[in-house]
């Protein structure tokens, strides 16, 4: 991995394993029984579904891959995955749709 | 809420030990045999890590000390396609960290089922904790309310190593597989296609479409930023608008049900 030494790759992924370690310790490792503020669980709802398309939205607009410029084949295997997901409710068939679709792409192309 | 641990030992505390064992051994089996189904897509999910892992760059037992130290995926995926990015290591860990916070709310929503067993067997679940062993956990718990806190414990500890252990042992498989794939294949896109499909299924209400929706608009306009700073602006924006469309929805369900009794 460039621009990482070894001693930062591992730092990551002591620091990741730690920490995402104390969030699912948190509320069960301290036993209290009270529950969580409307507010915060409301917060917590919804960073998964917040985070994860931040990150994948510009990969998918501008893949490195040909550098930069949107790529017809990527965006309608992006479009098969959200619709089988969709669909389906199911992760397994949405990444079988997407996987799909960019490999009969590529093989056309 | 869960019943109070009232099992045989309340009566009788002598013989607890003997008459309990047969009780976990089958929640511990039952655990086992519903996490099996699982295995369809955590074995192949694993496998992608492990190759893109390696394409990344990352070395054996990097890739490894991800899937057994973290053992939580999306976050795994999302700190390897970062540090591709040459995203600052503070960037990294907060982003991949709060993908992992719903780790938290699953701790507090098991909270009040296992909070009163013994802190190593907290401490354990805590490490092995999936998305997957929670979703069976609580399916179970609110099935069978009457089970004790130790068959609950036995249930999530007999899940946990058939979700846990072939993640890491197919881990291996892609990291040493991988490097058999052909290198014009279009493996760059393996990442959006799994967030994609994880994503997907989760926008069950309008409030996730919100955040979603928020979410990658914002990423696409602060694209700009420095790498991987622009998810963690985005992220906050999109957890912000889910957060508000439930509250505006709540508000104006409550506020219907006023006007409907006032009119009654």
């Amino acid at each position: 991995m460039s621009g990482y030494s070894n001693a930062e790759i591992w730092f990551v992924i002591l620091a990741l394993g730690v920490g995402t370690f104390l969030l699912r310790w948190s509320f069960l490792g301290t036993a209290g029984s009270r529950p969580v503020p409307a507010w915060a669980a409301r917060w917590l709802r919804y960073t998964a579904v917040a985070v994860l398309p931040a990150l994948v939205a510009p990969l998918v607009m501008w893949p490195q891959a040909t550098a930069g410029s949107p790529d017809p084949i990527r965006l309608a295997s992006a479009a098969a995955t959200v619709a089988a997901g969709l669909l389906t409710r199911s992760t397994l068939w949405a990444i079988i749709a997407g996987g799909a679709v960019l490999g009969t792409g590529f093989w056309l192309g | 809420m869960p019943a109070k641990d009232s099992g045989p030992t309340a009566a009788d505390p002598a013989a607890a030990p003997r008459r309990r064992n047969p009780s976990l051994r089958r929640a511990a089996l039952a655990g086992a045999l519903n996490s099996l189904p699982f295995l369809l897509v955590l074995v192949p999910f694993a496998m992608l890590f492990g190759v893109v892992a390696t394409a990344a760059g990352l070395d054996i037992r990097q890739v490894m000390g991800f899937s057994v130290l973290v053992l939580a995926g999306a976050s795994q995926f999302s700190a390897v396609q970062l540090m591709s990015e040459h995203a600052p290591v503070i960037v990294v860990l907060l982003s991949s960290l709060a993908i992992n916070l719903r780790m938290a709310m699953y701790s507090a929503s098991l909270t009040p089922w296992l909070g009163r067993a013994p802190g190593w067997q907290r401490a354990a679940i805590a490490y092995l904790l999936v998305d997957q062993t929670y979703g069976l956990g609580m399916q179970k718990f609110e099935r069978d309310p009457q089970m004790t806190v130790a068959e609950r414990m036995a249930y999530l500890l007999g899940a946990s190593p058939l979700l846990c252990l072939p993640w890491m042992v197919f881990t291996w498989v892609g990291a040493t597989a991988g490097q058999m794939i052909p290198a014009d294949w279009p493996l760059d896109f393996a990442v959006p296609i799994t967030f994609l499909a994880l994503i997907a299924p989760m926008l069950r209400t309008m409030a996730h479409v919100a955040a979603a929706g928020v979410s990658v608009i914002a990423a696409l306009v602060l694209s700009g930023l420095p790498s991987g700073t622009g998810v963690l602006v985005a992220g906050s924006l999109g957890m912000v608008a889910g957060a508000w469309v439930e509250g505006w929805q709540a508000r104006r369900a409550a506020a219907r049900q006023l006007a409907k009794e006032s009119r009654g």
